[in-house]
């Protein structure tokens, strides 16, 4: 059987960043639990600060340049994604929504996606289900239940409700979702045509009156 | 193969002095740069229409009927024409009219517009825009190809014995392009009608022109036009030139950076590589052109943006004097080389009218094909259940 392959996004901004210390240990989790369930993972990491320049030159121009290419191909073509952003102003960085901003919205449709944002405190902790599930609902991506959300003082605390716990449980959950639906998930192709439109009533074929 | 220029007729600010042309300025501009484009040795002149600032063309044949009152041998074409917005009865009669004036002198490129609000200042709404193309162009056909038409669609009134004026010159009606920077549908239909295909090209990364146009020849042979390597390609093109490349780089940085649709964001140098946009010596911009051919195969129509994002009209005339004595020339003679002779031209009206018979054919057995793909295409869709409704038939 195939690898199963896992896509680490993270939006953080600062070097080093919290945000790419979750993701990672969110991708690990997720790796792990798909290893308990016998697959082979392969995981590839992305640091939208890395591409915040090609991020801007695509929402302007209207195509991504190769390393962007790239990089939403890694996203969008994976069999889970672990996407991380910093809590900004109470959502999403900027960068994170303009990255998803550029992308072909039914490109996300049927992706797992474990969600996780960190912030300065745990009054934030909702941007999980106020900001990022909704907009993962909106892209037909197939959200894990637990997302984890890391406020700084969670990188010291342990115990059964610690960051710890919380990784493993959203791992766990996300890598069921990823096993139910790798290698069935469409390939995209922008170049399809829809049949149905083109040779239904008003289509190509007629479906208007000839005199 | 025809090589010419495609103007927007965007007026903007030049970057390195801060002003505008008026209005009227660049109306008589865009009607110099035409005259010179025959007088350098060009074959085409195109014109994009546009229904809102900063650009000016909103009535195209009016400035092709003057333009073309000024030529003698100039192509005269459209970069687009709305099929969306526009009623086909005008368009048909529009374009029939310029042909007459011009002595057959006329193409036409169909397009969907780039602003979404013409949609609604046309009354009509952008979430249709694939069935406006698809229904307005079967309809402009119509009119054209039969001499009274019983038309009844979803978009316009229906009409009764209805006869477009003038009648298409020599019973032949202009050639028609169809454009599209990123829909597979718009190349479908210039394959099921045996149309040309444009591709905008300057705007997005060579491999995503090279798929489209690979679609569209795939197409034209599935519908029985030819063999896909006859299929009618147009390309855009970008370029800005001088003896010297740096000079060339120099002079255009500030007008790229402060474009209206790229400034402000990839960096020249990115999208040059990225894009067909060239910037430097003849030389470089003949190397690049030719390089087109190796990813859409031998093609009919070149034509260049050379007027925009604010650059001087004098500018824009030394430019055409370089395109027509130094780079022109070198292209015909070099994508003359291996090319197929079974590889058509980009068809002149003497062409439509000697052909006009085969065309009306093919138009028919491609019809057979298409009802015959679309039985298929039914047969295989599980069926409703009782009771239920799947009609998108608005009559």
């Amino acid at each position: 059987m195939a690898a199963i392959r896992l896509t680490v996004l993270s939006g953080g901004l600062s070097q080093p960043s919290s945000s790419r210390l979750l993701a990672d240990r969110l991708g690990e989790a997720a790796a792990s639990a798909l290893r308990d369930r016998g697959h082979e993972v392969e995981v590839t990491a992305i640091e939208l600060r890395d591409l915040a320049r090609e991020i801007t030159d695509n929402l302007l121009t209207g195509f991504p340049a190769p390393a962007l290419d790239r990089a939403i191909a890694d996203v969008t073509g994976a069999d889970g994604l672990i996407a991380v952003t910093p809590t900004f102003s109470a959502s999403f960085s900027g960068l994170f929504k303009s990255f998803v901003d550029v992308i072909e919205p039914e490109r996300f449709a049927r992706l797992p996606v474990l969600m996780g944002a960190t912030g300065g405190s745990a009054r934030h902790s909702l941007v999980l289900e106020h900001a990022l599930r909704p907009l993962f609902s909106y892209l037909k991506a197939e959200t894990a239940p637990t997302g984890v959300y890391a406020a700084s003082e969670d990188w010291a605390a342990g115990g059964a409700t610690g960051l710890q716990h919380r990784l493993d449980r959203a791992g766990a959950e996300f890598a069921a979702i990823v096993e139910r639906n790798a290698g069935t998930r469409p390939a995209w192709d922008p170049f399809a045509l829809d049949a149905g439109e083109l040779l239904g009533p008003g289509g190509l074929a007629g479906g208007t009156s000839h005199g | 193969m025809q090589f010419g220029i495609f103007s927007v007729g965007d007026v903007t600010v030049d970057p390195t002095t801060g002003t505008a042309p008026t209005e009227g300025e660049r109306i008589k501009a865009i009607l110099a740069i035409a005259q010179k484009a025959e007088e350098v040795g060009l074959d085409v002149f195109a014109l994009g229409e546009h229904h809102n600032p900063p650009f000016v063309p909103s009535s195209p044949t009016t400035m092709l009927g003057w333009i073309a009152a000024k030529t003698q041998r100039l192509q005269l074409s459209t970069a687009t024409t709305l099929i969306t917005t526009n009623d086909p009865v005008k368009i048909a009669e529009d374009y029939a009219m310029l042909q007459h004036v011009a002595d057959g002198r006329v193409d036409l490129t169909l397009g969907r517009g780039n602003t979404g609000p013409v949609y609604p200042w046309f009354g009509k709404d952008i979430r249709e825009g694939i069935p406006l193309a698809l229904e307005n162009y079967a309809l402009l056909r119509r009119l054209w190809d039969e001499e009274f038409v019983d038309w009844e669609g979803r978009f316009r009134t229906p009409l009764q014995g209805f006869q477009s004026t003038p009648r298409p010159l020599d019973g032949a009606s202009p050639f028609v392009w169809h454009g599209s920077i990123r829909s597979p549908q718009i190349a479908e239909q210039a394959a099921f009608y045996g149309d040309g295909f444009f591709a905008n090209h300057i705007f997005w990364p060579a491999s995503h022109t090279a798929q489209m146009v690979r679609l569209y020849r795939q197409r034209f042979e599935h519908y029985g036009h030819g063999a896909a390597d006859q299929a009618i390609v147009g390309l855009g093109g970008q370029v800005f030139m001088a003896k010297n490349s740096q000079d060339a780089v120099r002079a255009f940085r500030p007008y790229f950076d402060n474009a209206p649709v790229y400034g402000h964001g990839p960096s020249l140098e990115d999208f040059t590589s990225q894009t067909p946009l060239t910037v430097g010596s003849p030389q470089e911009v003949i190397d690049k052109t030719l390089g087109f051919r190796d990813y859409v195969g031998d093609y009919q129509r070149q034509l260049f943006l050379m007027d925009h994002a604010g650059l001087p009209l004098k500018t824009v005339l030394e430019q055409l004097d370089l395109l027509g004595e130094e780079v022109v020339p070198v292209l015909r003679a070099e994508f003359a080389k291996n090319r197929p002779a079974h590889v058509p031209d980009a068809p002149t009206h003497e062409a439509l009218v000697a052909t006009a018979g085969r065309r009306t054919e093919a138009r028919e057995r491609a019809r057979g094909i298409a009802e015959a793909d679309a039985e298929r295409h039914a047969a295989a869709q599980p069926k409703a259940p009782q009771g239920a409704s799947f009609s998108r038939q608005a009559r």
